[in-house]
């Protein structure tokens, strides 16, 4: 019978650090008495576009977690393309009848990016113009897409994002799913450059099947001024119930960052070399998608 | 090189009274003259020094012959109106407005010793719309150029006195863009409004407010007049806050109502001579507006001593709030130290019952066993 062998344990390796952990229940309780009196006397900041950290961060993107791990189980590709410290403008196609493709990105960039990116959204004026949806908005961080806003942000180090398919993208048929739609007037281009910001294009897939908009009611959107009023299979037919938007598969990818600098701000200036980078980005998105779509094995998978 | 002989229109109110007073403990300004349409009150005549006031109207060409025979050098016009209810209704706030800047600046071209005008604007010349930047700067135009009111007729009178300096190239202009003033001893707008105990704001809006505290719009207004700074600057505090903040932090109540409601509760208000809600004041209210105050540090020299939460902080010293912020803040103290007693004591129950349930945890650093 051999003889038995110490084998060393080695406990000096690797210091233990105990697990972080959920916090005890009353550590919560208490957490949640701190914010209500926050919220009720009023001390939180907020900052010049109306961005109220306090609530995206303990309302809003709890709020939006579980459709985002749970209802989408969205995967995040690339994001070390994203910078960690500095500003870049993100640029994504837009789809899904309802934007909840932005949300969703923003949760990806808080909740995956090691810095815990915060995500500025540019919206269209309609978003600030109805009332609770703009106000919103605004607090989570959205602000007006205008150059004015763009730059002011980017030469604040922040995130910036931008759809520039805008409603033409949104608001598409669902027999068009996946196909990018003209890129506004390359006015983030010129953003960009101006501030000498990297565009980092980002790929969105699933969104387009949430919400299939099969028609669109032009009338009523012209009644109530709204851009399209969207006809999916389940709404207005099913009521609020057709709001529940479709459990598709969720696949968001962040493309190698695009550098502007070396253009120099007066390169703004030049619309060919605007045209060709809008079509460069545009490019680079849409063999992304196909590239995702490849991926996926199913829509709802 | 300092005025020597200043002109004060709109004297007999605070801001402007204030103004002549500062100037008029100066000793290198040799006469302040102040006019106004009412006789300053005995509290503000006492601290206005040696101000002479004259009671004259700017509608009135009487003004002319003021500017002439006193060899005004500087001229700070300030008797704007911002509500119509300060002035007995809209015809005459604008009649005072428009004719009366127009009236003086009549005056100013024809006097050779006019070298210097001073303007109290408004940052409501941007307007407030879904449309605009989240910051102004002073090169930027309204997105949706407002229709009526204090904006519109700030607006037209920001553009005559452009007209005037090209006219009068010689004479030195300086606008300035204020923000909404607040402070313990100023009244405006704002400060009527946030004073009621419930406030109604426009339900789905939270407006960006930038403020000024008075001791501020005072220091930039006396530097106005006596530096040399000519152009356009927005003049307000460093940092924002949202209405719902405000209201919060001034221990007001919010009631939110529909805009279209908030309207004829507006109208109601106005007959009542309480607040005013006019069309444009909604807007400002649904959407706020936020200026860029590089300027004003760097070119005009300038730097506010209160941000818009120092100042109000400053303002909330003098309203009593009807939902104390130390009452809330006590109670939730309260609640909170209940908790954690409470969870410390089931933390402890658990941890002996989990103790006699459960073996120990694994001691630390240990590995799964290498084979050789």
């Amino acid at each position: 019978m051999p003889e038995a062998r110490v084998i060393q344990l080695r406990p000096d390796d690797e210091s233990h650090v105990p697990p972080a952990g959920e916090p005890s229940w009353d550590e919560q309780v208490v957490g949640g008495v701190e914010f209500l009196r926050r919220r009720l006397t009023g001390e939180y900041a907020t900052d010049e576009f109306g961005f109220d950290p306090d609530l995206t961060d303990h309302v809003l993107l709890p709020l939006l977690r579980p459709l985002f791990r749970r209802w989408f189980r969205v995967e995040t590709h690339g994001i070390e393309n994203v910078p960690t410290s500095g500003g870049a403008l993100v640029v994504a196609n837009h789809s899904g009848t309802v934007p909840v493709d932005a949300l969703m990105t923003t949760v990806a960039l808080h909740d995956d990016h090691p810095a815990q990116r915060r995500f500025r959204l540019l919206g269209a004026d309609l978003v600030f113009d109805l009332p609770i949806v703009g106000e919103f908005a605004r607090k989570f961080g959205a602000t007006l897409a205008c150059s004015e806003d763009a730059e002011r942000l980017l030469c604040g180090d922040e995130l910036v994002g931008v759809f520039p398919e805008g409603f033409k993208g949104i608001g598409k048929p669902f027999r068009d799913r996946y196909t990018l739609q003209r890129f506004g007037r390359g006015g983030f281009v010129t953003a960009a450059l101006r501030t000498g910001k990297p565009i980092v294009p980002c790929a969105i897939v699933g969104a387009e099947e949430i919400y299939p908009m099969v028609g669109n009611a032009r009338t009523v959107a012209r009644l109530l001024g709204l851009p399209y009023f969207p006809i999916t299979p389940t709404f207005p037919a099913l009521g609020p119930l057709g709001l529940v938007p479709l459990p598709s598969k969720w696949l968001i990818a962040f493309g190698e960052p695009i550098e502007t600098a070396s253009y120099g701000p007066a390169a703004a200036e030049d619309p060919m070399l605007v045209f060709n980078l809008t079509d460069q980005v545009r490019e680079t998105i849409q063999q992304s998608i196909y590239q995702l779509l490849l991926q996926r094995s199913s829509v709802f998978s | 090189m300092p005025p020597a002989v200043v002109l004060v229109t709109g004297v007999s109110r605070w801001l402007g009274g204030a103004l002549a007073a500062e100037l008029a403990r100066d000793p290198a300004v040799e006469r302040v003259i102040g006019v106004d349409t009412v006789p300053p009150s005995a509290d503000l005549l006492r601290s206005l020094g040696r101000t002479e006031f004259v009671r004259a109207d700017i509608r009135n060409p009487l003004i002319g012959k003021v500017i002439s025979t006193a060899a005004v050098d500087t001229v700070v016009h300030m008797n704007i109106s911002s509500t119509p209810a300060g002035s007995g209704g809209r015809g005459p706030m604008k009649e005072l407005n428009v004719i009366g800047t127009m009236q003086l600046l009549a005056a100013c071209q024809r006097a050779p010793s006019v070298r210097r005008l001073v303007l109290k604007s408004t940052s409501a010349v941007y307007g407030a719309s879904p449309r605009d930047p989240a910051v102004f700067t002073e090169t930027m135009q309204a997105r949706r150029v407002p229709a009526g009111g204090f904006a519109k007729d700030s607006l037209d009178i920001e553009g005559y006195v452009r007209s005037f300096s090209r006219r009068r190239p010689d004479v030195g202009v300086a606008a300035l863009r204020f923000t909404n003033f607040i402070g313990p001893r100023i009244d405006s707008v704002l400060t009527g409004f946030l004073r009621m105990p419930v406030v109604p704001t426009a339900l789905g809006y939270d407006a960006r407010v930038q403020l000024l505290h008075e001791a501020d719009a005072l220091g930039v207004l006396t530097r106005a007049t006596t530096g040399d700074f000519t152009g356009t600057v927005n003049v307000g505090g460093t940092g924002t806050l949202l209405l719902s903040q405000v209201i919060r932090r001034l221990g007001r109540l919010q009631l939110p109502v529909p805009s279209p409601a908030l309207g004829s509760l507006g109208r109601l208000t106005r007959r009542f001579g309480f607040v005013d809600y006019s069309p444009e004041q909604m807007r400002f209210l649904n959407f706020g507006r936020v200026v860029d105050t590089t300027v004003l540090r760097t070119e005009f020299g300038y730097t506010p001593r209160y941000t818009t939460e120092a100042a109000l902080a400053d303002y909330a010293q003098t309203v009593s709030p009807v939902v104390p912020p130390d009452l809330i803040g006590e109670l939730a103290a309260g609640v909170e130290e209940v908790v954690s007693r409470a969870g410390s004591v089931a933390a402890s129950v658990g941890s002996t019952v989990h103790g006699r349930l459960r073996p120990a945890p694994a001691a630390p650093g240990l590995r799964a066993v290498r084979d050789a």
